[in-house]
């Protein structure tokens, strides 16, 4: 019995010591991971650290991103009908402001970063990832072109319609989208929306000739 | 320098040519680059740092051991981040170098962190700056070679990864919105894909490179600050954890490549 005893006593701690000495890489958990990068970052005036709480969308888009699956069809469908669910369109029911002011808003890359002052205006920056008038040869290719946008589609309700919510929150047709919500985040005016909706859908635009 | 300008001037001066053109013109202004880099006379400044005694104790860098051994510099910046025993953690090139003075010259964490980088245009770059393109400069024509044996070397490799599809903020960026995808562009930024060992090879052997826009020489730390900037993250601290675990798992993805920096980019 007292041999029994000693025995087991004596593979306890070896199994422990074993434990203690061999311990292999661990994965890391979520909850690490936020720590980690909540202890990482600084909040500045305008860019704070609740920044890097996720949204339930965020946290979905990011896990298939990193094991490279597709969201469950049930999640997407979901988190695309509360998106859609979300976007305001203009009260007045006048979709197209100023073409030229939308110019500008589509090239400022300004707004929003840690860097900038809190009074900044944010622009839309949409040339850094899609071309639009085919004048400016600086356009990235992370989105489709939109050369050509309303004369290809017409300016019928539907498609000002459509093209609202694809601006306000791009979520609403493909969760993972890559393209910020521009109006559900707050980062362009309602007023800025029309003028970027103008640039792509007024027959007087550049982007329609 | 003056072909440098002509380049410049003729990527400025560009006609609505087709895309292809615009692309051909840009990687020849890259070329053009290349032939000299003003980021070799803050190499020097650097070394000047490393051999001077300095600090309140009165010693030079000569005896930092950045991880292949006291002194040794010579491909030391191509098998970092490492774990160190001393300091029972992983640490990239700059932590080091940073831990190396305050530990051997006596320097606080605060004096040394307070600027690391040159940010505003026209600024002197800063002493780290000078360091790092020393140390760097010295693994020139290396093989990356991240140890990852020690268990603390893969858990900033997986927590890197974590971090690199993380998305958050206002704009729901991850670092893989911009660099999980072949052949994407900002503007006319080619972007590297990190889950392609070329891109990857690519890119964290030219960290820290001379910006000419900016007259500067950046270092890698400094790279991903600006990154998370434009992701609209708030701001990426100096020497911080994500710091170091995303340069750990870009390293992880770069092994093989061959270190070209300080490199020269547009």
């Amino acid at each position: 019995m007292k041999t029994k005893i000693l025995f087991v006593l004596c593979a306890t701690i070896v199994i422990a010591s074993c434990a203690t000495v061999a311990t292999g890489p661990k994965a890391p958990t979520d909850t690490e991971i936020v720590e980690a990068l909540k202890s990482s970052f600084k909040e500045t005036a305008t860019a704070k650290i609740d920044r890097l709480d996720q949204s339930e969308l965020q946290r979905a888009c990011s896990i298939a991103a990193e094991i490279g699956k597709d969201l469950d069809p049930k999640v997407r469908e979901s988190l695309q009908a509360k998106a859609l669910a979300g976007v305001k369109y203009p009260a007045d029911n006048k979709y197209l402001g100023d073409w030229k002011r939308g110019e500008s808003i589509a090239q400022s890359g300004r707004g929003l970063q840690f860097s900038d002052a809190a009074n900044t205006v944010a622009g839309g920056n949409c040339y850094a990832c899609h071309q639009i008038d085919k004048a400016e040869i600086s356009h990235g290719n992370i989105g489709p072109t939109l050369w050509n946008y309303g004369k290809l589609r017409g300016g019928s309700e539907p498609i000002l319609k459509y093209t609202w919510a694809r601006i306000w929150n791009s979520h609403a047709f493909n969760a993972c989208a890559n393209m910020p919500r521009f109006g559900d985040a707050g980062i362009l005016t309602e007023a800025q929306m029309k003028d970027v909706m103008a640039l792509l859908l007024d027959p007087e635009s550049p982007v329609n000739k | 320098m003056k072909r440098f300008i002509a380049a410049a001037l003729a990527l400025c001066a560009l006609p609505l040519a087709a895309q292809q053109d615009a692309q051909k013109e840009i990687e020849r202004y890259r070329q053009l680059l290349a032939d000299g880099n003003p980021a070799e006379l803050l190499e020097m400044r650097g070394e000047g740092l490393w051999k001077q005694k300095r600090g309140p104790k009165n010693v030079s860098l000569e005896q930092c051991d950045l991880g292949i051994g006291a002194g040794k510099i010579e491909g030391a910046y191509a098998q970092l981040p490492r774990y160190f025993a001393d300091v029972d953690r992983v640490m990239d090139a700059e932590s080091r170098i940073v831990h190396c003075q305050m530990s051997l010259q006596g320097f606080t964490r605060e004096e040394l962190t307070r600027r690391p980088y040159s940010l505003t245009q026209g600024e002197r770059q800063t002493d780290h700056e000078a360091l790092t393109a020393y140390v760097v400069g010295l693994s020139r024509g290396v093989k990356v070679a991240l140890p990852q044996g020690h268990p603390k070397e893969k858990e900033s490799y997986l927590r890197g990864e974590k971090m690199f599809f993380y998305k958050g903020g206002p704009y729901d960026f991850a670092c893989s919105t911009c660099h999980g995808v072949d052949g994407q562009r900002i503007r006319l930024q080619d972007l590297p894909n990190f889950q392609k060992p070329d891109n990857a090879q690519r890119a964290f052997t030219t960290w820290p490179a001379y910006r000419v826009s900016q007259g500067a020489m950046r270092t890698m730390q400094w790279r991903l600050y600006d990154c998370f900037r434009q992701q609209r993250f708030p701001e990426l601290a100096f020497l911080s954890q994500a710091s170091v675990d995303l340069i750990t798992y870009m390293g992880v993805k770069a092994q093989g490549g061959t270190m070209d920096s300080p490199a020269i980019k547009r």
